[in-house]
């Protein structure tokens, strides 16, 4: 999946350029940076940490000379002065990407929305979902996409949960979407079985796709409320499908509602796609378990 | 872009929180997409966003790689819609943001014009979608409901943090940094529109709404959890 790309980078922070001001321990968004007590110096949680370069890329960053911020920060906290600095900098821009290597890239593939997944060369999650189903026609009528995504908002997810339940989908018999980043890494799309050098791997989110008849709606809802008990993360579903030639959809909100949902956004496709390349083959769909 | 979707709030609480965003179709019409979306940009601009991204570069509030000293006492708070436009350079996913439905109904019924052949959408309340397409005289395509967060919930923090960070769902905005802007415009150490800045620099694609977050942020001024 990524072999063929140079090997991208990942982060540490220069202890020599650290000044242990701490704003960095508030925008990870995993809470994976602390001060350590001894080093007096910000530090990385490794294990907790799924690349997404939120600080390297969020944090502005200036390039003061680090020993004499420290010097001032010490005079000031000799008098008990707090320097107020602006929350989102980083005063010595002391954050450096490392090389990165398999399988830790999966976190950032995964976590750093501005790096598209090879697999969809889609940014963010790396779907398209129902965002182009009136270019693809992926979801039709009778049919609903659901988008299962695990990790966010700010919680963060391994792959042997998600794992877990792909495994029961598939013995559900549902059939996972092939575009999507997540099927890729699965070495037996009939079981949901994903690679094993990746199951401890920790990241931002992922989104398992799949598709199913509308009869079936009850039943997988039902099924990943099962599986998510199970879980040490949160779970958002998303669920796509077809409007008729109205734009009404009087099939697919009556059951999400009968079913105690409370449907309050959406995403509207308002279909003003269309294909340009008419002579390629329809875009690939789904892999049937 | 399903970062879009999964906004914490009911309904009501889009009313100022209309996003619109073109994506081009892997394989399908994405050839010749670039100069279309950067079109698409540039026509939002006229509907007076509030913020303007696209997926690869960020969106108009940005975090400095250089950034002076001086600026600590004078930071440059506003959107830059026109480094938003002038960076993209690829076919990804552009999103326009509006705090309001007349503007986001008339950008929709303008873009249905340009006709650029791209998928559109609309996320905001299922009403406020409807009435965009209603507006534009299209009919809904395709749907895609939102059912909430499910499974450890108690991992997650109360509502005031929630809705400012899940504003970007690509989860660069962390729920310790939402907590932290709550907290400065409290104790009056930040003003709202300063914090809404900050958040803003970590979002990765542009669709934060910074009228949303300061209403959010005046709101929690005020009132608990």
């Amino acid at each position: 999946m990524f072999g063929s790309h140079p090997p991208v980078r990942h982060m540490t922070i220069d202890p020599h350029q650290c000044v242990a001001c701490g704003n960095c321990t508030y925008v990870c968004p995993m809470g994976a940076i602390y001060i350590d007590p001894v080093r007096k110096r910000a530090t990385i949680d490794r294990d907790e940490c799924v690349e997404c370069y939120a600080c390297y890329n969020g944090l502005s960053q200036e390039h003061l000379n680090p020993t004499l911020v420290r010097t001032v920060r010490r005079l000031l906290a000799l008098v008990r002065v707090r320097f107020d600095p602006e929350p989102d900098v980083c005063p010595t821009a002391a954050f450096k990407p490392d090389e990165l290597t398999w399988p830790r890239v999966v976190r950032r593939a995964f976590s750093d929305p501005r790096v598209p997944h090879e697999s969809t060369g889609v940014e963010g999650r790396g779907t398209e979902e129902v965002k182009t189903n009136d270019v693809t026609g992926r979801v039709k009528a009778g049919e609903v996409g659901f988008t299962i995504e695990f990790g966010r908002p700010g919680v963060g997810v391994r792959f042997h949960e998600i794992q877990e339940m792909c495994h029961a989908l598939a013995a559900a018999g549902v059939a996972f979407e092939k575009k999507n980043p997540v099927t890729s890494l699965m070495t037996d799309v009939a079981t949901g079985t994903i690679r094993q050098d990746i199951l401890s791997e920790k990241v931002m989110s992922a989104i398992v796709e799949i598709k199913a008849p509308v009869e079936r709606i009850e039943q997988i809802i039902r099924l990943v409320g099962e599986v998510e008990k199970r879980l040490d993360t949160v779970v958002a579903i998303g669920v796509g499908a077809r409007c008729d030639e109205r734009g009404e959809d009087d099939v697919v909100a009556p059951i999400l509602e009968r079913l105690g949902y409370h449907l309050e956004r959406a995403k509207t496709n308002a279909g003003m796609g269309r294909a340009t390349r008419p002579e390629r083959e329809p875009t690939p769909g789904m892999v049937k378990a | 872009m399903t970062n879009t979707l999964h906004r914490f709030g009911d309904a009501e609480s889009f009313h100022d929180d209309f996003i619109v965003f073109a994506i081009a179709s892997k394989g399908n019409n994405d050839q010749d997409a670039l100069p279309k979306l950067r079109r698409f940009l540039e026509i939002a601009v006229e509907y007076k966003p509030v913020n303007l991204g696209d997926a690869r570069h960020g969106g108009a509030f940005r975090p400095s790689n250089s950034m002076n000293p001086v600026a600590h006492w004078k930071r440059d708070i506003k959107p830059d819609f026109a480094a938003v436009i002038r960076g993209l350079d690829t076919a990804t996913t552009c999103a326009a943001v509006f705090d309001n439905r007349v503007a986001a109904e008339d950008f929709v019924k303008r873009i249905h014009e340009e006709d650029f052949g791209l998928s559109v959408n609309i996320s905001t309340s299922i009403e406020g979608a409807e009435q965009c397409c209603h507006h534009a005289g299209l009919p809904r395509h395709s749907v895609g409901y939102s059912l909430g967060f499910e499974g450890k919930t108690e991992k997650l923090p109360n509502s005031q943090v929630l809705s400012l960070s899940t504003m970007c769902g690509h989860g660069m905005i962390s729920h310790s940094l939402a907590q932290k802007m709550i907290d400065l415009v409290k104790e009056d150490r930040r003003t709202p529109e300063e914090a809404v800045s900050c958040l803003a620099r970590f979002c990765s694609c542009g669709v934060f709404n910074p009228s949303r977050a300061k209403r959010i942020l005046e709101d929690a001024r005020t009132k608990t959890k």
